[in-house]
Formats: C-alpha cells, sequence, structure tokens
C-alpha cells in the first residue's frame, strides 16, 4: 500500500504530487492521458494574486471580486484561504522557474481579466497553463515522482466508507488493475465533454472522478452551475480567451453594433451573446482589428493561429464569429474544508472535479490555476496525516474485472454511442446551456434516461490500447453525471450566475445554497443545504 | 475524398464526407461512424496539448491543426514504438530525464522582461514529438537526447534564475548537441515555430564557455595531424 494515490495528471494533480513528496510521502501519480496532455495546458489568460504590480490591489479587493461573481453560494472561508495564499502560490511557480511575463521594473506583470477591480492576471503570452504545466512536469521529473500514463479509473475501493485505493482499466494491456493506497486524491477534471462540440474542453472531461465518487456513494453538489465562456469560435467551439477583450477587444453584431460591457462577468457576457444570436437572429463577432497585427502577435500568438486555422481568418484584418461555449464546471466533489470528500474517508478532491465552494456560480477568470496549484500545495498537509494501511478484499477488482468482460462479450447493438453521444452534447447545449426552462430541462432527463436504457457497446474487440472501450466508459459517466446536472437544474427555480431560468429571471434566497446529490440503495438521492 | 491510414504493415483506405476538414475531425468522424477500432491520441482539438502529431504524407503535423486533403497518407510518428495505427510510445520523459531539463538550484535574482523574451519561443513547446520524428541523427542514433529535449536544456540554460547551469550543460555532451548535424528538419516542422536547430548551435558555444569543445573537430584534426 503506497501512502497517496494521485489520480489525474494536470495541474493539480502534479502539484498535489510534488507537495506530497516534499512531505516525504511516497507518491504515484496516474492519468488516462499523458500530463502534458492535460486540460491545464488550455488555460490562457492567468493566474490571479492581488500583488499589485501594474494596478492598486489588495487581498480583500480580490476576496470581495470573488465572492460578488459566486453570487453568495460559495464558502467565504475557503476564498478567503485561496486569496491570502495567491502570493505565496506565485511566489511557488516563480521558484520553479514558470516564465511569467515582467512589467518595465522587473515585476511579474498582470492583466486585467472580467470581474476584477483590478490588473491581477499574472500570465505568460497566453499560455499560462501549458507554461505552468510545462514547468510542473518538469520539476516532477527532477523530483523523480511516479507517473503513469495510460490508466483510466473504473471505480474507488471503498470499505466501511474508508477508501483504500482505486480500480483501472490499464489501458495499454486492457487488464483491470487495482492500486492500493493510504490516501487518495482525485484530481480529474470537470464535465464540460458532455456539451460535446458545444464545448472548448478538452476531449477527455469526462468527469471520471466525479462519477466514480457518486458510484461510492460520496457527496457532489452544484453541478447544474457551468460557465459558459462568452466567446468560443463559431464553428469549432475553441476558446478565444477572454485577455482578447481585457486587452480591448469588442464584441459586435451583424450590424457592427457593440450591444454589452466586453468586461462584464463571463455569465452576463454569454447571455447577451445568446440572446443577440438565438433571440435577435444576429451573428457576434469578436473585433481585434483595432488593436493591430504586431500588437496582437505579440499579446496573443495563440489566438491568431487558432483564428487562422479554425475559421480561416486573420483576426487583425476580419471580424471573429464567435458563440458562447460551455467552458468551466463549477459543481463536482463536495468536499469538506479540508478537501476530504463528505461521504467517503481518506479521498480528497481538488481542482475542477472538485467542488470547494471558490468559485459558487459563477468562476472569476484567473481564479482556476489558481485553485489548482494553491489547493494542490494545501492538500499534502492533510495526506500526511494519520496514514494507515488497511487489509483490503479482492471482491472490487473481481467484481470491476467481470464488469469489463461484460462489455467485451456484449455484442449486438441497437444504436451507436459516438451518435448519442453526439446527440447528448447538442441537447445539452439547447436544453441546459445558457438559458434554461423546467420543460426542456424535463424533456432533455428523458433523453439521458431513454440513453441509459439504450442497447449500446464497443465494436472493437482488442485488449490493448483500447480507446473504443475509453470513449463508451467515458460517455458511460458524463450519462450519469448528466442526469445530476439536470435534477439538480430542475430544482433550482432561480437564475444566479452562470444559472439562468427563464421563468425565474432573478435571484431567490429560499435557493442561496447547494444542491447536494448521492447515490444511496441504487437511487439518487438529494439534499438542499443552505450556505453558512 | 479519400485518405488512407498506416494501420500497422498495411495501409487502409477510407472515404470521408468532407470537403476542407481538420485531420482529427476526420479521424474522429471515422472513428465514430465508419470503424470503432481506429486508434489514435488527442486531447484539447486546440494545438496545446501535443496529443495529435502524426506524419501526413511524411511530414509531422498535428492532426487538430490540419486540414487535408484527398490523396493523403497518414502514418505515425518515426522513431517511436507504434503502440497501435497511430498512437505511439510517448519519450518525452525518458529524453527529459536525460537533458535534465529542469530549474536545479533556485537563484533569487530579478528576471526582466528580456529574459522571459530570450526563452519564449522555447517554452512555447507543447511536447508533440514533431521533431523527435523528423530527425534523421535518431535514424543512426537512438540514444541521440533529440531536438525536444535540448531546446528545453536550452531554455534552463538561459534562465537567470538557475545556479548551476553546469550539470545541464554535462548532462548534454554525450549523444546530445555534438550529434545533431544541424539539418533543421526539427526546426521545419516543429507546429510551436520553434526553432531547435539553433537552440542546439547556441548550446555548442555556451559549452565552449564551460570548457568544452567540438568532438568532431577534436578527431578531425588529430587525423590530419596523423596524416
Amino acid at each position: 500500500m503506497i501512502d497517496v494515490l494521485i489520480i489525474g495528471s494536470g495541474g493539480a494533480g502534479l502539484t498535489a504530487g510534488l507537495s506530497a513528496k516534499e512531505q516525504n510521502l511516497e507518491v504515484l501519480i496516474v492519468g488516462k492521458n499523458y500530463a502534458t496532455s492535460s486540460q491545464t495546458t488550455m488555460a490562457q489568460g492567468g493566474i490571479n494574486s492581488p500583488l499589485g504590480n501594474v494596478t492598486p490591489d489588495s487581498v480583500e479587493l480580490h476576496i470581495k471580486d470573488t465572492i460578488k461573481s459566486s453570487h453568495g453560494i460559495s464558502d467565504i472561508s475557503m476564498i478567503e484561504r485561496v486569496c491570502r495564499d495567491a502570493p505565496n502560490t506565485i511566489e511557488w511557480l516563480d521558484r520553479l522557474g514558470v516564465p511569467f511575463n515582467r512589467t518595465k521594473d522587473n515585476k511579474i506583470a498582470q492583466r486585467a481579466l472580467g470581474g476584477a477591480s483590478s490588473k491581477r492576471a499574472c500570465y505568460a503570452q497566453d499560455y499560462t497553463g501549458l507554461k505552468i504545466l510545462h514547468t510542473l512536469y518538469d520539476t516532477s521529473l527532477r523530483e523523480n515522482i511516479k507517473i503513469e500514463d495510460n490508466y483510466f479509473l473504473l471505480n474507488l475501493i471503498v470499505e466501511d466508507k474508508i477508501v483504500k485505493g482505486a480500480t483501472f482499466l490499464d489501458i495499454k494491456t486492457g487488464e483491470v488493475e487495482q492500486i492500493l493506497a493510504k490516501k487518495v486524491v482525485i484530481a480529474t477534471g470537470g464535465y464540460g465533454s458532455i456539451y460535446k462540440n458545444y464545448t472548448t474542453n478538452a476531449k477527455g472531461s469526462t468527469g471520471d472522478g466525479i462519477a466514480s465518487v457518486l458510484r461510492a456513494g460520496g457527496r457532489v453538489s452544484d453541478m447544474e452551475f457551468i460557465q459558459f465562456h462568452p466567446t468560443g469560435l463559431k464553428n469549432s467551439s475553441i476558446l478565444i480567451s477572454e485577455s482578447a477583450r481585457g486587452e480591448g477587444g469588442y464584441l459586435v453584431n451583424s450590424n457592427g453594433e457593440r450591444f454589452i460591457d466586453e468586461l462584464l462577468p463571463r455569465d452576463i457576457v454569454a447571455r447577451a451573446i445568446y440572446e443577440q444570436i438565438y433571440t435577435l437572429n444576429q451573428d457576434v463577432f469578436l473585433d481585434l482589428r483595432h488593436l493591430g497585427g504586431e500588437k496582437l502577435l505579440k499579446l496573443m500568438p495563440q489566438e491568431v493561429n487558432l483564428c487562422r486555422i479554425h475559421e480561416g481568418i486573420e483576426p487583425s484584418e476580419e471580424l471573429i464569429p464567435i458563440k458562447p461555449v460551455a467552458h468551466y464546471t463549477m459543481g463536482g466533489i463536495d468536499v469538506n474544508s479540508n478537501l476530504e470528500v463528505n461521504g467517503l474517508k481518506n479521498c480528497y478532491a481538488i481542482g475542477e472535479c472538485s467542488n470547494a465552494k471558490i468559485h459558487g456560480a459563477n468562476r472569476l477568470g484567473g481564479n482556476s490555476l489558481l485553485e489548482i496549484i494553491t489547493l494542490g500545495r494545501f492538500i499534502a498537509k492533510e495526506l500526511s496525516k494519520d496514514l494507515k494501511e488497511y487489509s483490503v478484499s479482492d471482491i472490487h477488482i473481481e467484481r470491476d474485472r467481470e464488469y469489463i468482460e461484460s462489455i467485451f462479450n456484449k455484442d449486438s447493438f441497437d444504436k451507436n454511442f459516438y451518435q448519442l453521444e453526439a446527440n447528448l452534447g447538442e441537447k445539452f447545449y439547447k436544453y441546459a446551456g445558457v438559458k434554461r426552462d423546467n420543460s426542456q430541462l424535463n424533456l432533455l432527463l428523458n433523453k439521458i434516461k431513454d440513453m441509459k436504457s439504450s442497447n449500446i457497446g464497443i465494436i472493437d474487440k482488442s485488449r490493448e490500447y483500447n480507446s473504443n472501450l475509453i470513449d463508451y466508459l467515458e460517455f458511460l459517466n458524463l450519462l450519469d453525471i448528466g442526469e445530476i446536472i439536470v435534477k439538480s437544474a430542475i430544482k433550482r427555480d432561480e437564475s444566479r450566475g452562470a444559472h439562468y431560468k427563464i421563468d425565474y429571471p432573478k435571484e431567490d434566497n429560499r435557493y442561496m445554497g447547494s444542491f447536494i446529490f448521492w447515490i444511496e440503495d441504487n437511487s439518487i438521492k438529494s439534499q438542499f443545504k443552505g450556505v453558512k | 475524398m479519400e485518405i488512407f491510414i498506416k494501420r500497422g504493415e498495411r495501409e487502409q483506405r477510407y472515404r470521408i464526407p468532407f470537403k476542407s476538414v481538420t485531420l482529427l475531425k476526420a479521424l474522429y468522424h471515422i472513428k465514430s461512424y465508419q470503424d470503432q477500432s481506429l486508434t489514435f491520441d488527442f486531447n484539447c482539438r486546440s494545438g496545446v496539448c501535443g496529443a495529435c502529431a502524426v506524419r501526413i504524407n511524411g511530414r509531422e503535423a498535428l492532426a487538430c491543426s490540419s486540414k487535408i486533403k484527398s490523396g493523403d497518407k497518414i502514418e505515425p510518428l518515426k522513431y517511436h514504438k507504434v503502440l497501435r495505427d497511430l498512437k505511439v510510445d510517448r519519450v518525452e520523459k525518458d529524453r527529459l530525464k536525460k537533458s535534465t531539463a529542469w530549474l536545479k538550484v533556485y537563484k533569487k535574482v530579478e528576471v526582466t522582461s528580456k529574459d522571459i523574451e530570450l526563452t519564449e519561443r522555447q517554452s512555447d513547446c507543447i511536447l508533440c514529438s514533431s521533431c523527435y520524428s523528423a530527425c534523421p541523427v535518431l535514424e543512426v542514433n537512438p540514444n541521440f537526447i533529440g531536438p525536444f529535449a535540448l531546446t528545453r536544456a536550452y531554455r534552463y540554460i538561459l534562465e537567470p534564475r538557475e545556479e548551476d547551469k553546469r550539470s545541464t550543460i554535462d548532462n548534454i555532451q554525450s549523444n546530445g548537441i555534438w550529434d545533431c548535424t544541424l539539418c533543421g528538419e526539427c526546426t521545419s516542422v516543429c507546429p510551436q515555430n520553434i526553432d531547435p536547430k539553433m537552440d542546439i548551435l547556441k548550446l555548442r558555444g555556451e559549452a565552449s564557455q564551460f570548457g568544452y569543445l567540438d568532438p568532431n573537430f577534436m578527431n578531425l584534426s588529430f587525423n590530419s595531424y596523423n596524416i
């Protein structure tokens, strides 16, 4: 039994691994993809810290902005912890060698992102996540941290509510294996891929860790809160960073009119664009032409390149067609203030898969990179407490072996799950997207139930490197999570942050809190918990 | 259009209903609706995760960032063990450990905009391994550290916060900077416009400041002396 098993090798997982190593713990990080292919690479805009290097700022202002954006359903003590530690987080990253841009007087440069009352986001061009992640990876190699790729999480191993490890499909061999650990950290990322073809997220954002917690009897919460990014490219849903607006980009409609203050919080801007497109039948564009080609290439080389490849346009000369797309999932595994999963013991969740109640109903740009690094470091102290060996029954691995075998043995199908997955994405965008209403949500719930009971499976029967099987298991995870998202959205008859219900356009104090879901005796249970 | 995908020893033809499409979109369409066994890696779809590099008509490219045309031939990266179809056994971990491309001993110094600009390109690397696949040195010397791991070593050599530059220089001597033929294939295929050839050339200059000489040159002069 190793000390710590970290599931997920993105920014949160690598930071937790490095920090656990600093505590002399024996760590193993496993991931379904390569560490450097994780979603963290896609974070562009920056990482918040109230350093005040460019404009006056304070921890209090950062806290205030974050609370405001969360619309009352965050945990203020968690926000305070993360914001107060933000300068230490930046210093820690700086010591690892992250190449943050600098000001003229050699301080770490900072820029404006939406909803922030100061220029607060430290950045490395528009590759902030990429450069942080790669620096963490380099450091992990230096520290000889064991990272195993190609492990797909199946189930947490739980006995008497104590998590003792997890079972995995070894993608290399197709065998089911178990890894036993005294403490388990889930850092598997969000569930934005449920909006297939309507999300900026990486393919792998299928909420595998969240689904495993549900199956293990743990709690999830705030699942209906999904942030829509105002500026996804129209045809490919690929992200154009908020920094494009932070640097002075405009949003215009087909008539060339600006219709919203571009730097308002993401939910408000996304709804304004949605209304232009779907109510007023306008096309919406991001206009960067006035910034000039040279400045664009210097500040946003990645954006310029993405526009060229995916839309075939030159942003210094042409308008960029955009639409709002699913971008970040605020909800996730319900954790206590030590980040331990509610309902389970010895199991923790960090990063986008976790609902540490920092973002509440709407996340501020630049706060998610801050969260993964700050809480990735915080968790190490928790991991070193009360480490105990446990005995573990073979029943878990045997059950999962039988399960995988049953998937291989199934032969005739009524439907192609890839088609269902695309259909689910489209339906989620339409019915559980920027604007929602209960009748459409109920239709979607029935659709999910239909999909769950449909006869689907895999055609590829190879054992080694079977990505058909992985795609299938990911889809099943999304169906489980999707059902909870919709149920939670139906219960919340109000509009708050990213959750907007047409019939209930205002915040309602009766909903000042979180809907918590779990599975008990094979059925979905829920409970409303008001904020402290 | 139709494209040809190398699968093990054979090449398979697929017809796809697109006129203009990225390779990744075509591959995912094939997997979803024609052949669920087709195996390839990808994640971000937007050119930053480095997972989807393959060869298109013999040239390394990211599937997500490349438009294809009818008749294109798609193959896995070279000098990697092919695991299945276009999926290869990645070499990054091993190569970066050889070049020890990381910050070794932190030194507290002022970092300027100019310092950051010096390594801006090098730190754009997404570890897609395109340069490694394009490098002809690996054909004759499988132990060659390869372009991306040397570029990353150079990134940390230029790092003002690094106290111990010598260790990195020491670690890229054998099968490293002197084995490169400076052919520039790596530079021409890099999707991030990084120039590993130039980085390797500059590393040679850095190495000479630590007392290292070009071993090829030493052999050459020794031989001519004998003649």
